[in-house]
């Protein structure tokens, strides 16, 4: 039978915000603004929310915060913090509120300044200071575990830098087919061997942006979903993991959570990797693509760097992989599990103009959190994959 | 619940202990009475098998480098530094630095020595070459 939760809720409505650098605006602000898209898009208003999912890199009563800014009083009201990979979490967690009656509107919203914060003295608190015993030796979090992790599966699999950056590669490919997207100039690989050193063997272009942004979605059950104006995006599958939160405590450093929550949401969806039209993973680093696209099951461990090396995730590959052009060349809002959402959702309704996938009928979303800390994935189908 | 039922989890914890190793120039390692295995960092509850049930004895201080890296650094900001995941003799990893060589020479599998350093005043666990 079934899992009950499969095809029970789909995504009625996305909002995005501009991308980039969004001066004068303040997170609050950029999450309302998503969330009235979000909305728009969903053919409801604020008043119809409510169920409130929403996350936070610095900020302890960020659901209160948001609820009382978005002025809604919901029934249930979730905050957790997993890293990135909490707007996948959020999914799960609506999906469950839906399916219980807990809620019939779920608004999943974030937004951020992280950009704009480098230039003031406001911030949203600094969640990379490192954690428990680690933070003594004042590394440069995130993007050193980050280093580990790659240097470990180049040791071990023989993975070269060439394979890394050429993940870079194919996803500024992507990103130079979406209007929205903040780097959009070609991308070559000695551009990315070449570029600063920024933690061995990660250099500047290995690197996710910095952004400013907003994005939102609004999810409903599915027996409610074919009443809106837009194509539902149905969540057919979710599964979460977690092994550990600071990166020496991690068990193996080339195997991510991600080959746990993979296989649930799979076995829920009753589905398997050839099934995936497309594919968006959260890409902090360019080795997050390649520990994914095995953990997953999309190729088998240690052949990831072949993988995208043969330019199977770019455009015209066998399996596109962030489409949107990722983290590394779309936008990067200090946490970006909502836009793997969002791109997939947009795959399946077919509104992706130069990047759309033809015929797409499947997504995948992987959402990352910590430093390989959480992983969240979630599988959407159209009406046809119901 | 008094300090005297607390049992286990009586005194001091085992962070507040460790860290008096360090001042007393002790490198400390926790196992576990139950699984017997190397707890690191230390805790409350064994992260193996989730007993209160643990003791205490020094390390060898001998360890293995299982990832490295180096954070490039403008040399008026101190310049590039080693950082590094070091896997105990006795089981159980840790972040910590590699100091005194070359930041880049630092290899997965080459084995290192703790001893006792400080950064910014705060007693820590530090690598070097044997």
């Amino acid at each position: 039978m079934a899992h009950e939760l499969r095809g029970s809720a789909a995504v009625v409505g996305i909002g995005l915000t501009e991308f980039g650098e969004l001066p004068g605006k303040n997170h609050l602000e950029v999450l309302a603004e998503a969330s009235h898209y979000a909305l728009a898009d969903a053919g409801l208003g604020m008043q119809d929310v409510d169920g409130l999912f929403v996350s936070s890199m610095g900020r302890v009563f960020h659901p209160l915060h948001a609820a009382e800014y978005l002025g809604i009083q919901p029934s249930v009201i979730d905050g957790t913090n997993v890293g990135g990979s909490s707007f996948v979490n959020c999914v799960q967690s609506a999906a469950m509120a839906i399916k219980t009656g807990v809620c019939n509107v779920a608004l999943i919203a974030y937004g951020s300044t992280s950009r704009s914060n480098r230039k003031r003295k406001f911030r949203e608190g600094n969640p990379n200071a490192g954690a428990f015993h680690a933070s003594e030796y004042q590394p440069r979090n995130p993007i050193i575990s980050y280093a580990f992790a790659a240097a470990r599966h180049m040791h071990e699999y023989g993975t070269t830098r060439e394979n890394l950056a050429q993940v870079a590669v194919s996803t500024r490919e992507w990103a130079m087919k979406n209007p929205r997207a903040e780097m959009r100039d070609p991308l070559s690989i000695e551009d990315v061997l070449g570029a600063r050193m920024i933690c061995d063997p990660l250099t500047l272009f290995d690197c996710c942006l910095v952004s400013d942004a907003g994005a939102a979605i609004v999810m409903v059950s599915a027996e409610r979903a074919k009443d809106f104006p837009q194509k539902p995006a149905y969540l057919l599958g979710v599964g979460s993991a977690t092994t550990h939160d600071q990166i020496a405590q991690m068990p193996d450093l080339t195997v991510t959570p991600a080959s746990q929550s993979g296989p649930r949401a799979f076995a829920m969806a009753g589905l398997t990797p050839a099934d995936i039209d497309v594919a968006e993973f959260y890409d902090a680093f360019t080795i997050n693509t390649i520990l994914f696209l095995e953990d997953l099951g999309f190729c088998k461990k240690g052949e990831g760097g072949a993988f995208v090396g043969d330019g199977n995730i770019g455009p015209g590959g066998s399996l596109p992989v962030n489409t949107n052009g990722g983290g590394l060349s779309c936008v990067h809002p200090g946490m970006y599990g909502m836009f793997v959402t969002i791109e997939a959702v947009e795959q399946l309704r077919g509104t992706c103009g130069e990047r759309q996938i033809e015929g797409a009928n499947i997504a995948l979303a992987n959402g990352n959190g910590g430093v390989l800390s959480s992983q969240v994935t979630a599988i959407y189908g159209s009406e046809a994959a119901l | 619940m008094t300090d005297t039922d607390a049992g286990p989890f009586a005194g001091i914890g085992p962070e507040q202990h460790f860290r008096e190793g360090l001042e007393a120039g002790e490198y400390r390692l926790q196992f576990c009475d139950d699984c017997s295995k190397s707890i690191y960092y230390p805790r409350a509850v064994c992260n193996h098998c989730g007993s209160p049930n643990t003791s205490w004895r020094m390390a060898s201080g001998k360890g293995v480098i299982y990832s490295t890296s180096v954070e490039r650094t403008k040399p008026e900001a101190g310049g590039d530094k080693n950082i590094a995941l070091i896997d105990l003799e006795e089981g159980g990893r840790l972040m910590s630095r590699v100091v005194d060589m070359e930041p880049g020479d630092v290899t997965i599998g080459m084995a290192v020595e703790a001893f006792i350093g400080e950064i910014d005043g705060t007693k820590l666990i530090l690598f070097r070459k044997p």
